[in-house]
């Protein structure tokens, strides 16, 4: 569609609930899938708890919204990135985290779980090789 | 609370673009009367579309794009069915917004 294709970060860093950000980024991001651009989305410091298996926010009065991350490979987002010591300073491992899948329909090549848990040098490879980044 | 649309004798509340205002209030009346209001006679073609959002909803918790909602449509009921003439014409004022309006779920997001 577009002719220049930028590739685009998304940064979350910020816990599930109690702020508003981790919502906004998602819907940023889906919204920003329309454009057909290479987006990438990472997630790192607390932001590692959003992709966190088995969340209930019955308790919180607040929307669970942890099932649309797995629409993410619908949206053709097709790199999920987990910091590494993020995760590792919260106890957590890749096994802790949602799955998400991504399906491309016209050559149906398929990839079962495109979360990956990166290193800090990759990190910041990421970083460098992007031309847009977005905080959250 | 804007408007409400009455559905067999029932008061349901609906927000200024005439989606529901909660999410719990669906029936199948509420898909009738909101397609009726439409011009647009229901049949098991739209109702399977409207099945599929509500599950697709109840899934991921969110009301899909149009251009995800064709991909999601083909992937489950066949590419005849997963294109957007198709459901254009099952729902010519746009398959999500619509649709997504007829299933009870909110604007999808990405609709502007």
């Amino acid at each position: 569609m577009s002719e220049i294709v930028k590739k685009f970060l998304y940064l979350n860093r910020k816990a599930p609930y109690g702020t508003i950000y981790a919502w906004e980024a998602l819907e940023v991001i889906l919204i920003g899938a329309a454009f057909d651009q290479e987006v990438s989305v990472l997630f790192l410091d607390d932001g590692v708890y959003q992709l966190t298996k088995g969340q209930d926010t019955g308790g919180i009065g607040m929307k669970n919204f942890s099932p649309t991350f797995r629409t993410l490979g619908d949206y053709e987002v097709k790199n999920v990135y987990v910091d590494r010591d993020s995760l590792a300073a919260r106890g957590l491992t890749q096994d802790d985290l949602v799955q998400i899948a991504w399906e491309d329909f016209d050559t149906e090549e398929e990839v079962e779980n495109i979360v990956e848990v990166i290193d800090t040098a990759r990190v910041r490879e990421l970083m460098d090789a992007s031309d847009v980044v977005f905080s959250f | 609370m804007a408007d409400t649309i009455d559905v067999n004798g029932k008061q349901i509340a609906v927000d200024e673009e005439g989606y529901l205002a909660n999410l719990n209030d669906w029936e199948p009346g509420v898909a009738e009367v909101m397609s009726k209001q439409d011009n647009i006679d229901l049949t098991d073609e739209h109702w399977d579309i409207i099945k599929f959002l509500r599950e697709y909803y109840e899934e991921y918790q969110i009301a899909p794009a149009v251009r995800v909602l064709t991909k999601a449509v083909g992937k489950k009921m066949g590419k005849d069915k997963g294109n957007s003439k198709y459901l254009y014409s099952l729902f010519p004022y746009g398959p999500a917004k619509q649709a997504c309006r007829f299933a009870g779920l909110p604007k999808p997001t990405g609709c502007v």
